[in-house]
């Protein structure tokens, strides 16, 4: 087995960010899905961080990374309140119902 | 040995509980193997020796975050059932995207290499963390150096915040509240009325 280095945490973070990605498009309809797809790409861009931060000894990653999880955090916040207010105004979620603004 | 056979237990998990994230048929389901891969990635971080984060991760997304998602998968009334349909429709689609960016991303992780001068441009070294815990070594740098990215983030905290009850937040007719306003505004002439009643001729 080989020592563990960079080369498989960026392996798993690149698997993990591409679920995220397959997750938004097998769920196109789901918007609570969705948002759980992107906090799941942003969590293999942090283990990208840490990883880089670990193998480099540099502590600007992990603080990089406490960042990342604040934004990540309220973006989490701001979306499931949207997501909320939407429901109680047309009593759906389906994203193709979220057409008002005739995008 | 035991570091390799930790790595690819936490790892297998993540990327297993990541799979069962987008392809669980119930919602609550995928939220708590959502709540799974933040625990295997914490554990990854603490195999990076970043422990701070590592618990950070756990009472932040597990704590809060995914109980955040919970609560709103639970309380709408919603047929995820129906959400589901043409979720083959979008399988081809979705594989090849997700295919190309796989092939894509393991090409360059293939390729690259650090620069020559990169460990030169390294900002704030690790220090020893037999003698520095990892949140103390963080916490130098974090109100030292990023004292303004800090407060920057604490900033967008409070705008979520702020946003997140103005965005829910609803004023119901219905319901009756004290209004402390109203009750101190009153006064005797607004509240009580003086009338002569003449006998037997009732108001």
């Amino acid at each position: 087995m080989a020592p563990i280095g960079l080369s498989q945490y960026l392996t798993v973070a690149a698997i993990l960010f591409t679920l995220g990605v397959f997750g938004i498009f097998l769920n196109r309809k789901n918007v609570i899905i969705i948002l759980m797809s992107i906090e799941l790409m942003l969590l293999a861009v942090n283990i990208n961080l840490v990883a880089f931060s670990h193998v480099l000894d540099d502590l600007q990653g992990q603080i990089f990374t406490m960042f990342v999880l604040t934004v990540a955090a309220a973006e989490a916040a701001i979306g499931l309140a949207i997501v909320v207010s939407f429901f109680r105004n047309r009593g759906t979620i389906a994203v193709e119902e979220i057409n008002q603004l005739k995008g | 040995m035991i570091q390799a056979i930790v790595f690819y237990v936490f790892a297998a998990i993540l990327i297993a509980s990541g799979v069962m994230v987008i392809s669980a048929k119930n919602t609550v389901h995928s939220v708590l193997f959502l709540i799974l891969a933040f625990f295997n990635a914490a554990g990854l971080f603490l195999l990076c020796g970043a422990e701070f984060l590592a618990m950070v991760l756990v009472i932040v997304y597990v704590g809060a975050v995914a109980v955040l998602f919970l609560f709103v998968v639970m309380l709408l009334d919603i047929n995820f059932a129906k959400l589901r349909e043409g979720f083959l429709q979008y399988l081809p689609t979705g594989a090849l995207i997700g295919l190309i960016l796989l092939v894509e991303l393991v090409m360059v992780f293939t390729s690259w290499r650090f620069a020559p001068n990169a460990p030169l441009s390294i900002g704030t070294r690790a220090p020893d963390p037999e003698m520095v815990t990892n949140t103390d070594a963080l916490g130098r740098i974090l109100y030292t150096d990023y004292v303004y990215l800090f407060q920057v983030a604490g900033l967008v905290l409070l705008v979520a915040m702020v946003g997140t009850i103005l965005l829910t937040h609803r004023r119901r007719g219905s319901v009756r509240k004290q209004r402390i306003d109203k009750q101190n505004a009153r006064n005797k002439a607004s509240s009580i009325e003086i009338r002569k009643v003449p006998s037997g001729g009732g108001i």
